[in-house]
């Protein structure tokens, strides 16, 4: 660690976060971050996210000792195992608190983004098990590349609007969220599905995740009775790694963040060949923050790329630009190819076959074991069934 | 002229343009036009690919632009050929400024004509480095009010502004409406004296634009309506818009019953 860490509580991590945001979404930030402040610390709250986090979403995940993985790499292996929590991701844990959080605050209708589909069928599942309205973004693009899940959306009652603005891509869906909040925040909840954005999703949404490293700090206590060496997480916006992160952060355990390599760190004109905005990233304001991001040299903002849906986003959230520059987070890289590999690998030695995004986490820990130490363990953001069609259709697999 | 000079003459008709649309060559021209058709302020967006204020008309407009090639070097190019008399306004996303540099942003403001800049994305609270590289070049920083802002925050965003106050008239973001609330006129009425007071955001009609000058606006701000006609080579009704709605504010404004204190 290269220096103490300090929080400005307002809306800052160092420099990074804030709210640069149009006037008219300043009150609603306010509003959500003043019940969020008070919600957070009320007992009936907090039991009522306990409750729903226990027998609707499944928790606590198992952590998983990896016999073969571990033998494979020659140390200790741990995985946690957020592929088991309802709708197959991590995404459900902050989905089930900020609609309750809704909830408290009158709301009756969610809005959200989605890229690969994920974060928006989990926002879809709490909409149908709460009872909210639900409208879910998704760009032109994904909505072509991901029909079943657009489909499970509809299923689950939530109504599917293409966007067809920018790059028809998430980072526009995120933008035409925003645009509708501006408009209908007065019955209307925006729940992000990253730790990113205005002040104060960024620091709720870790909260909410950061039940996946509570859960994770008491389980290897129990099995190993210590600490782990180092904990490796997936990062496009970077919600399970901060999650899994946030209660090991005063600790002597190495934190790796590994992005989304893509097909390499070239970029042209409007794209990137890769989402990895803490490793190829200058410091932007992209949805409300100023952290690291995909950018032209005039403040353009990159397309992004990379197999993994979840992964492929221009920029992350604050709190993660910060742990970087600290040198508390590892920022490292994994490509598609190393990527397969570890979504391949998982699947035979484990019998678990992870999300493409997690399998970014796995392949780089395949190709670096000797960063992990003795004892470590990667996140398992979520399960691999919706990438298959996607893993079919990569040559040479 | 200085942008505090051109509200001695109230009420004023405020044009945006998304410049660079339908190409950087067609800018300069537009801006003589519009400024000769009777507009008293020119607002000259540099577009950003992601301009999250912004409704449909100026998010294609921004498209057309970034794709003709339009980019920070050319904008300033751009504006600096657009002679005119009226002041003209730099309005575009925090992203592209601070990517340029603060100070570079400026100085490149002051160069090339520019008196005032709006930034829709740069809440005062954030603005604080912007502001002095604007005051060490003589540029006004203008903010934004909206219907939502709290009495005690529109006090303070009075206190930070320059130049004027931009009132967002709606919820929401820009583009052509039909009606018009009871909370722009509340907003309008709730800002203290001694800020000239702009509307916008949603304003596209002569009769829109008498309303909201009789509700005490010093300045109406057409810009959807302007993008739109330009996106269909309709410059002559363009003009036509242009003075009508100068023709409408300035009816509006002497038929104001003076009020008895």
């Amino acid at each position: 660690m290269s220096g103490q860490i300090v929080y400005d509580i307002n809306t800052k991590f160092g420099k990074y976060g804030g709210r640069f945001v149009p006037e008219t979404l300043r009150q609603p930030l306010e509003e959500l971050a003043s019940a969020y402040e008070h919600l957070k610390h009320n007992d009936k709250f907090l039991s009522e996210y306990d409750f729903f986090l226990r027998d609707f979403a499944g928790r606590p995940t198992p952590l998983y000792f990896a016999k073969s993985l571990s033998r494979e790499l020659g140390r200790k292996i741990y995985l946690k195992r957020e592929d088991l929590v309802h709708g197959g991701a991590h995404k459900l844990n902050n989905t089930l608190g900020q609609a309750l959080v809704a909830k408290q605050m009158g709301k009756t209708r969610l809005i959200a983004e989605t890229g690969a589909g994920q974060h928006g069928v989990a926002t879809a599942i709490v909409g149908a098990c709460l009872s909210f309205e639900t409208q879910v973004y998704m760009g032109e693009v994904d909505i072509e590349r991901q029909k079943m899940n657009v489909f499970r959306m509809e299923l689950l009652g939530a109504d599917v609007i293409p966007v067809r603005s920018g790059s028809r891509t998430l980072k526009d869906a995120i933008n035409e969220a925003f645009r509708d909040w501006s408009a209908n925040y007065e019955n209307t909840h925006y729940l992000l599905g990253t730790a990113a954005g205005p002040h104060p999703f960024p620091t709720m949404v870790r909260d909410f995740q950061s039940i996946i490293g509570k859960e994770t700090r008491e389980q290897i206590l129990r099995a190993e009775g210590r600490l782990p060496d180092s904990i490796v997480a997936c990062v496009g916006g970077g919600s399970n790694a901060i999650g899994i992160y946030a209660p090991f952060l005063q600790d002597k355990v190495e934190l790796i963040a590994v992005e989304a390599g893509g097909q390499g760190i070239g970029k042209t004109n409007k794209t990137a060949e890769n989402g990895a905005s803490l490793n190829c990233g200058t410091n932007g304001i992209l949805h409300g923050a100023l952290t690291k991001i995909l950018q032209d040299p005039y403040g353009q903002i990159l397309e992004s790329y990379s197999i993994a849906a979840g992964l492929d986003y221009p920029g992350v959230g604050p709190e993660l630009a910060y742990l970087a520059e600290m040198g508390r987070v590892q920022p490292t890289m994994a490509d598609d190819k190393i990527a397969l590999k570890g979504f391949k690998a998982l699947s035979q030695l484990e019998g678990i076959i992870p999300a493409l995004e997690s399998a970014h986490a796995v392949g780089y820990t395949l190709d670096s074991p000797e960063i992990l130490g003795d004892l470590a363990i990667i996140n398992i953001s979520g399960r691999g069934d919706k990438d298959l069609a996607t893993v079919m259709a990569h040559e040479n697999f | 002229m200085r942008i505090s000079d051109a509200f001695h003459h109230k009420p004023l008709l405020i044009a945006y343009i998304c410049a660079g649309d339908p190409s950087p060559a067609a800018t300069p021209e537009l801006v003589k036009r519009i400024s000769e058709a009777g507009a008293d302020i020119i607002e000259l967006g540099l577009p950003h690919s992601d301009p999250v204020a912004d409704g449909p008309t100026i998010q294609e407009s921004s498209q057309r632009a970034i794709v003709a090639g339009m980019n920070t070097d050319t904008y300033f190019e751009v504006v600096s050929a657009a002679k005119v008399e009226i002041p003209k306004i730099f309005m575009g996303y925090y992203n592209m400024i601070y990517a340029r540099g603060l100070e570079k942003f400026a100085s490149d403001c002051a160069r090339s004509g520019i008196n005032g800049v709006i930034v829709p994305d740069l809440p005062p609270e954030e603005a604080e480095p912007l502001k002095i590289a604007c005051q060490n070049h003589g540029v006004d920083l203008i903010f934004l009010a909206a219907p939502n802002t709290p009495q005690h925050r529109l006090e303070r965003i009075v206190d930070q502004t320059s130049g004027f106050l931009y009132l967002v008239a709606r919820p929401g973001v820009t583009g052509v409406r039909s009606d018009l609330l009871d909370d722009t006129k509340n907003l309008i009425a709730r800002v203290p004296d001694g800020i000239p007071k702009a509307v916008g955001f949603g304003i596209s009609t002569p009769e829109q634009a008498a309303e909201i000058v009789s509700a005490g606006a010093d300045a109406v701000i057409v810009g959807s309506a302007c993008v739109d006609l330009i996106a269909k080579g309709k410059l002559a009704e363009l003009e036509d818009l242009i003075r009508k709605m100068k023709l409408a504010i300035e009816i509006a404004e002497k038929r104001k019953i003076p009020t008895v204190c």
